[in-house]
């Protein structure tokens, strides 16, 4: 078998791969790039080739202007791949956004997956996480700490769709990020049966496109810059985050200020984004999803990158399992958490 | 509990004042006895479980979670409280709702030795909201943004009584207040107050921010750097209280013996410093007596304290305080005598001649155990609270070094994301850079931002929560004294030290040197 520390390499911009001279998710621009989902600290314009699946390449082609057509760029569905400087890789479905995976490297016996990022719960808008038996398991840790406890999703859409019940001549302001939170809010809302119009901030107009092109039924979406602001009372509103305290929020009803993120957890960081309704919605695995991740996949060693690296290591630490702490820099844990 | 923690909840996420205000008034009228007491008593910080400390907690986790993991997980949430509320393992089965009173009597009924078995059953009763409310009032720190005042204003709103007899009832009723609810609901008399030695809210005093004032209108008296104090003499007992309303007696026995007369003062309390030559001595004093549960006679006797009266809010069963400050004054300058000159003074007035003469003796006085100025309109009554234009402090310039930031610590709370703590050092003549103080404050948020990124990209070493920096950035640093100090290498500690300028423009060699700042010691 390999050894790995001979032909996959670590490093602040990403995780590179020797044989194949290849970069998983680099932070820079690099000559092959595999990219393992569309959100911005993954996925970066300028690589000389891109290789992913067809979801996040029209992800890639729409957010950072990626030739998704290109003869340089390769689009991979889940379980298939390709072979470079006799490393196979292949792609398999991670559960974190529309055509988020794991890329997996097999190289003289030995088998890497990289998850980028992932979560275990039911998410209507991509397909379910799947347990890839390997010898190393680079895995994210955005809520590696025993705090993050996400409360099922349908605790935290009821809650929205009480408080904009509670209050219908206000509406209420739900700060998601464009690229899969919004979505899978808003399935999720349709799932609890939220009939009306939902009204969305322009930047996630093109987006919400992208995921019904491929598929996922969003229901009636309207422009708030196209409705009038009493039609919005006692509506629910979607925006990202960036807008929720921004000039833009004064064209709605007397907005509560709602926030989906896994961060939500935390009082003190819901308050800090001056967020009235924290909803814990998180596109990331908490604490029992990496650790109950970790156990199934049993792998010979993890490395643990971007988040709370030190508590997931303790974990395998207290539970006799090999793991390090890989740091990567880019990685922007605030936004789309 | 379940009431309660939303009630919290609410108040974490709501900004408004006057939100917070409704959110109370609903609560208060729809909640019944004793639990609203209780919780409006925990919402103040008005209740104190001696059983039950932050290491309780700590301990009990011990129990159920991995100690490392408690560690990170509390340098990440910035709250042992609600680091704990999420941490606790989830008890199986339903849970039958445990009411606020319930829990108050557990946690006053506990001993220390029993305190975590206590803590734990209640825990195990609640949900995670429940688990925070519970540990929030359990360990006090509510941090709701829910004033003493704002709760008294919210009882009379949900009452509809005068909001003046609420602030006098409130400290002479202890939680859960029942009389004050049965009062307010009208269920019973206004309760009496004449046999009981009651807290009277202090009057307190707004920064001068005008150019001057007209003496005439205005009397000056010197501002003591010691702690306020408000000394009640009634119902056959006599308690300090300080300017929160916190009594204070045991601390100060001397005191508490001495002041035998039918009044209730208002005054600066302070040690009586050798060096001074007898005279009152800096804060760095009297902080040996404070917080004291036991004092010894040791400590009487090294650190004396008196108290310098300032005002006469009542005497001989009369009411003084509607009168105007010259009629107290008149009355007190009376008084005093009747009290043991070895334990009491009375504060001078300055007799300036105009404003000018003032900043003259203000810029001139030296003792370190003066703050700055009070100027007290001379025709105000003595009322609860900051008044505009009836009393103002105008505090002397604070001294300023610049010095190098060489470590820099999260914040807590609001700010636990933030690189918001910060160590200072100046140069020894040696050339080796020694701490010499922390602040935390005087910047804006902005200007955290922006201290924040430096940090981060100039950190050499991680300690735990604490990062060592590149010892390259000047902060002017303003601090209203400086005293000898055993406890710090440089053997000097600031009062009050605050950021006061980023100084980008200065290079790290040129900040100030120990020997500098030693010269400034009073």
């Amino acid at each position: 078998m390999a050894k790995t520390r001979t032909w996959i390499e670590p490093h602040p911009s990403g995780i590179h791969v020797k044989p194949a001279d290849l970069w998983i998710d680099p932070s820079r621009p690099a000559p092959r790039a595999a990219v393992t989902h569309g959100h911005a600290d993954h996925a970066r314009s300028g690589h000389g080739a891109v290789f992913a699946t067809p979801e996040t390449l029209a992800i890639m082609a729409l957010r950072y202007g990626v030739d998704a057509e290109a003869s340089n760029n390769a689009a991979f569905a889940y379980g298939d791949g390709f072979e470079r400087g006799g490393v196979r890789f292949s792609f398999h479905p991670a559960g974190h956004v529309l055509g988020s995976a794991q890329i997996l490297m097999e190289y003289q016996g030995e088998r890497i997956v990289v998850t980028g990022d992932y979560k275990r719960r039911a998410d209507p808008t991509c397909a379910p996480f799947e347990v890839v038996p390997c010898d190393i398991f680079v895995t994210e840790a955005t809520f590696g700490l025993p705090v993050f406890r996400h409360p099922p999703t349908s605790d935290e859409i009821a809650k929205l769709i009480g408080a904009v019940r509670a209050e219908p001549e206000r509406s209420v302001l739900v700060g998601a990020y464009a690229l899969g939170k919004a979505q899978r809010v808003i399935t999720e809302l349709r799932g609890a049966g939220w009939d009306a119009p939902i009204y969305i901030h322009g930047a996630l107009e093109k987006m919400c496109q992208l995921y019904a092109v491929h598929g996922v039924d969003l229901g009636e979406l309207r422009l708030v810059s196209e409705t009038d602001k009493a039609e919005m009372a006692g509506q629910i509103v979607l925006a990202p985050p960036s807008a929720l305290n921004d000039r833009w929020s004064r064209r709605l009803p007397d907005p509560v200020t709602a926030m989906a993120s896994g961060w939500m957890r935390v009082r003190q960081r819901a308050r800090q984004r001056m967020v009235e309704l924290p909803l814990v919605i998180s596109d990331h695995a908490d604490w029992d999803e990496l650790t109950t991740t970790i156990s199934e996949v049993n792998p010979k060693e993890s490395w643990i990158t971007h988040g709370s690296e030190d508590g997931l290591l303790r974990w395998c630490e207290l539970t006799q399992r090999k793991a390090r702490a890989l740091h990567l820099v880019g990685r922007d844990l605030e936004e789309e958490a | 509990m379940k009431r309660f923690a939303a009630l919290i909840d609410r108040l974490i996420y709501t900004r408004s004042r006057n939100s917070k205000l409704a959110l109370i008034v609903d609560y208060l009228r729809h909640t019944p006895d004793p639990d609203r007491g209780w919780a409006i008593a925990a919402l103040t910080e008005s209740l104190d479980f001696p059983a039950v400390k932050a290491g309780t907690v700590r301990t009990l986790l011990a129990t159920r979670v991995d100690e490392e993991l408690f560690r990170l997980s509390r340098h990440f949430v910035g709250d042992t409280a609600e680091t704990a509320a999420l941490l606790w393992p989830e008890a199986s089965g339903k849970k039958a709702d445990l009411s606020v009173s319930d829990a108050v009597d557990a946690l006053a009924a506990t001993s220390r030795s029993d305190a975590p078995a206590v803590v734990a059953s209640l825990l195990d009763r609640l949900d995670a909201d429940g688990r925070y409310a519970l540990l929030k009032l359990a360990l006090g720190g509510m941090r709701v943004g829910v004033s003493a005042r704002l709760a008294k204003q919210a009882f009379a709103q949900a009452f509809d009584v005068p909001v003046d007899d609420v602030e006098e009832l409130w400290h002479a009723i202890p939680p859960p207040y029942a009389p004050l609810f049965a009062w307010g609901e009208g269920r019973a008399e206004r309760p009496d107050l004449a046999d009981v030695a009651f807290f009277r809210p202090f009057m307190l005093a707004h920064p001068l921010e005008e150019e001057s004032v007209d003496l005439a209108d205005y009397a000056a008296e010197w501002k003591w750097d010691g702690i306020r104090v408000q000394i009640v003499h009634g119902g056959g007992e006599t308690r300090i209280y300080s300017r929160g309303g916190e009594e204070i007696s045991g601390a100060f026995p001397e005191l508490v013996a001495a002041f035998d007369q039918d009044a209730v003062i208002d005054g600066e309390l302070l040690v009586r410093g050798e060096v001074q030559g007898g005279e009152a001595a800096s804060f760095n004093a009297l902080q040996q007596r404070l917080g004291r549960k036991v004092v010894s006679k040791k400590m009487l006797a090294d650190y004396p304290a008196f108290v310098r009266v300032y005002d006469l809010l009542a005497v001989d069963g009369n009411d003084l305080r509607a009168l105007a400050w010259t009629e107290r004054r008149r009355q007190l300058e009376a008084f005093v005598p009747r009290l043991a000159a070895s334990h009491f003074d009375l504060s001078q007035v300055i007799d300036a001649t105009d404003f000018d003469d003032l900043a003259e003796r203000r810029a001139g006085a030296r003792d370190a155990a003066i703050e700055g100025v009070m100027l007290k309109r001379r025709d105000a009554p003595y009322v609860a609270g900051r008044r505009a234009g009836l009393w103002y402090k105008w505090k002397r310039d604070p001294l300023t070094a610049d010095c190098v930031m060489m470590y820099a610590q999260r914040g807590n709370g609001r700010r636990a994301s933030f690189y918001s703590d910060y160590t200072f050092g100046c140069w020894s003549d040696a050339g080796e850079l020694l701490p010499v103080g922390k602040a935390y404050s005087g910047f804006t948020d902005e200007e955290l931002k922006w201290l924040d990124k430096f940090v981060r990209d100039n950190t050499l070493n991680r300690f735990g929560p604490v990062r060592e920096v590149e010892k390259s950035l000047v902060l002017e640093v303003a601090f209203d004294s400086i005293h000898t100090s055993k406890r710090h290498k440089s053997g000097l500690a600031m009062r009050f030290p605050r950021i006061s300028r980023i100084r980008r423009d200065k290079p790290a060699e040129e900040a100030d040197r120990i020997a500098t700042l030693q010269a400034m010691v009073t």
